[in-house]
Formats: C-alpha cells, structure tokens, sequence
C-alpha cells in the first residue's frame, strides 16, 4: 500500500467532525438569533400595547419591558449569523446574501437599532408621549436591516 | 375610385389628427391655481404622504438626507429601468426654475415643462386627485430644501416603450381622476381615500397591473406580483387584512405589525414616509382600509 492513499484518507476523515461541527453551531446561532426575536417581540408586545392605547400606561412595566427590550438588543451581532446560515443554505433562514457581502453596513444598522434601543429604555419609564416617539425609533431600527438583509415574503 | 381614394384619406387624416388630439400632453389650467399661495409647513404633510423622498432621495439616505432630493433612484420594471430625475430646487438640474404651472402638469397630467409626457412610474395617476391647494403648498415646501447640482440621467428603455407619444395612448385608457371607494364616508374615510388613493399612492403597487401596465381596479388593493423584482405584494383589503384600526396606525408609525415584527422590504421605506404624518392622517388610512371592498 502506497502512502499517499492512507495519508489522504486520514484528512477526510479529519474533515468530517469538522463539518459536521459547523453545521451544529449554525443551527444553535440560527436558534439564538430567532429565539432573540421572538423574546424581543414579546417585550416589544407590552410597549406597543401601551403605545397604541390598548394597555394602560404603568412606568414600572414600560421601564422593565425596555430594559429587557434593550439588554436583547444588546446580544445581536454578526456572531450569530455565521457563513452558511442564510437563506437557500439553512433551513428557515431568511438572512439575505447581502448581510455576509456587505458586513460594515450590517454592523452599522445593528448600532443603529441598538442605539434606539436605549432611547427607548431612558424613554419608556418617562411618559406616555416619550414612549410613543421611542417606539418609531426603534421600528425603524428593526426595519433598516429587515429592508435590506431580510428575505421579503 | 378616385373619389373613394380621397375620402378615405381625408377621414384617414382626420382619425389621425383626432388621435393625436386626444393623446396630447394635457397640461395645468392656470384658472385652477390663480390666487393660491402656498404654505411649507403644510406642503411638508403633502411631501410626506406623497412619499416623494422614496424615489427622488438616494435610497440609503437617512434622517435629513431624505430631503435632498437629487433623483438617481434606479426602478427596474418589466418595461425597462427608469432612473428619477433630481427635483431639488436647484434651477438647472432640478426644478427650481419650474412655475407652480409646471409643478401641476407634472403632478396632476403627467406632463413636462417641455410639453412631453411622463411615464407612469412617476405615479400621476394618483397625484391626479391632488387638491390646487396641496399643489401650492408642496411647491413651498420643496423650495425651502437643499438644491443638489446632480444632473439626470435617461430611462433605459426598449422600443416600443422608448416611445413617449405611445404614452399619450396609455393615460386615456388609464382614464381620469375617480374615486375607487365611493358611497357614505366620513370626514377621516374622505382624507383616509384622499390620502391612500391619491397622495400616498398605494394602489400603485398594491393593486395588480395588466400586460399594458394598466391597474385591475376590480381588485383594488388585493396585492399582486412585486412590479420592482421577486416576492408579492400584500392583498390589503379587509378579506385579508384583519387588523384593528390602531394595529394599521401603529404599524404606519413605527413599522411593527400586531405581533411586533417589522415592516420589511419596501414598505420599511414608506414607513419612512407615514412615520412623518400626523396621528390623525394614519388613522384616516386605517378608516378608509376598513371601507374598502374585501377581495380574496
């Protein structure tokens, strides 16, 4: 038996944890970052209730919900969209392309939604006016990346 | 024969005539527009809910750069791609040398200064429900913004679309300004149908279009195919939209839906835009949507 065979078997073996490692750690960053929105969206829940009129305004309950609301925030990051989780390559992903083409401006529009995120957390306990200005703030912080780096229904 | 050859070709010439007398560029009545004088603060309403800033502000433009209004927008459509043209008050490049005329032509008729027609991806069609007094109070306002020295750049068109005269043809099918939803409304529904069949222009992609770029006005604002690339755009009619009023105000104020996702795609831009509106204007859409005729 030649070498050369046996010392190629033993890379592709090697090989295979690797992979199998990478699609496990896509799958936890994909569950991270969705479960992330979903826990944003029930703060957000109280917040828009009272936004909308539908819930009473209580500042205890407004300043805690933007508190989580902006310690949620503040775990976004490019980490937890890594290489091969985006849409058509992992399964229910929505990431568009561009998040991994253009990285400075994702990165920009993530400071953007977290630094509405923190508006809303010094607004939200304040009144029910400043809560309401807060609340644009941060549908426009989600909606920038959602325009560009999120698959459209 | 000779007698028939003659006649045939005097109807012929006056069928042509006729033609072109029918599809000429219409341009403003100045009878409409004498005495008005407009106001900039409250064109900036008429600006906002026009969303003029969503074609003729660089896409990425944020905050205060959405009012420089230099054009270079590039919309891909079937028919070609059709660049904006910059409508900053700058007098060369922009439309600072325009008289309140020409600002009506183009906005209520389709027609250029130059007596050409526009084509429809500027979306007259609508902006024909425009009020004279809006008219006037929009020049204001656009006069008080920055001037950007960009010049314009020319549609990229094929033949036959390349042909402008054609357009003549499409604007009378298209038909004049009429209501869509008719009958019994309130003063909120009348500015909510104001606002979202004239100004706000939404029927321009929420309700299907034909292979001549006409829009299905039987199913008005049922959604169809996205006109600039993949993906739908939404049925809106109360058959499928159940959200309450305060979901739709809220959701044209911040973008988030009733489950508090965000608006994506384009219509996190025309947030950008209803954002900017009074409460009251975002309530009126939400009356109007409910009055709409439900369509599956």
């Amino acid at each position: 038996m030649r070498p050369i065979p046996a010392f190629a078997l033993t890379f592709s073996l090697a090989a295979f944890p690797a992979v199998a490692q990478d699609a496990r750690q896509i799958e936890r960053m994909m569950e991270g970052r969705q479960g992330l929105m979903t826990l944003m969206a029930h703060e957000l829940g109280k917040l828009g209730g009272m936004a909308k009129e539908e819930m009473p305004y209580d500042e205890a309950v407004a300043g805690k919900a933007a508190a989580n609301l902006a310690a949620l925030a503040s775990v976004i990051s490019p980490e937890l969209f890594p290489q091969g989780s985006g849409e058509g390559e992992a399964e229910g992903s929505e990431a568009l392309p561009a998040i991994w083409e253009q990285p400075d401006d994702f990165v920009t529009k993530i400071n953007g939604m977290q630094e509405a995120a923190a508006t809303m957390q010094a607004a939200a306990g304040t009144d029910l006016a400043a809560l309401q200005a807060a609340m644009r703030d941060v549908g426009a912080g989600c909606g920038s990346c959602h325009e560009t780096y999120r698959q459209k229904d | 024969m000779r007698r028939i050859l003659t006649v045939g070709l005097a109807l012929l010439l006056v069928a042509g005539a006729a033609g072109l007398w029918l599809t000429r560029p219409v341009t403003s009545d100045p009878a409409t527009l004498a005495g008005l004088t407009g106001d900039a603060g409250r064109g900036e309403r008429v600006f906002w809910a026009g969303g003029c800033a969503s074609c003729h502000a660089a896409r990425d433009a944020r905050g205060e750069a959405r009012l420089v209004l230099s054009g270079g927008l590039r919309l891909t459509t079937d028919f070609g791609t059709f660049v904006a043209p910059n409508i900053s008050p700058d007098p060369t490049h922009g439309i600072g040398a325009w008289s309140l005329e020409d600002l009506d032509s183009a906005l209520r008729h389709g027609t250029s200064p130059e007596g050409q027609h526009y084509y429809p991806s500027f979306p007259y069609t609508s902006y024909a429900h425009a009020t004279p007094q809006d008219v006037a109070d929009l020049r204001a306002f656009l006069d008080t913004l920055p001037p950007s020295d960009r010049p314009n750049e020319p549609h990229e068109l094929g033949f036959p679309y390349n042909q402008r005269m054609l357009l003549g043809g499409w604007k009378l099918l298209a038909g004049g300004p009429s209501w869509i939803v008719e009958g019994d409304l309130s003063t909120a529904e009348e500015r909510g149908r104001y606002l979202v069949e004239g100004l706000g222009h939404c029927g321009e992609c929420h309700t299907a279009r034909n292979a001549l770029g006409l829009r299905d006005t039987g199913r008005w604002l049922a959604g169809g195919p996205n006109p600039e690339g993949r993906g739908t755009i939404p049925n809106i009619t109360p058959a499928r939209l159940d959200w309450s009023e305060g979901d739709i105000a809220e959701y044209l104020s911040s973008g988030f839906t009733p489950e508090y996702d965000s608006a994506g795609g384009q219509m996190a831009d025309v947030v950008r835009n209803t954002g900017q509106l009074p409460d009251e204007d975002r309530r009126a859409i939400a009356a109007y949507l409910k009055k709409v005729p439900g369509i599956e």
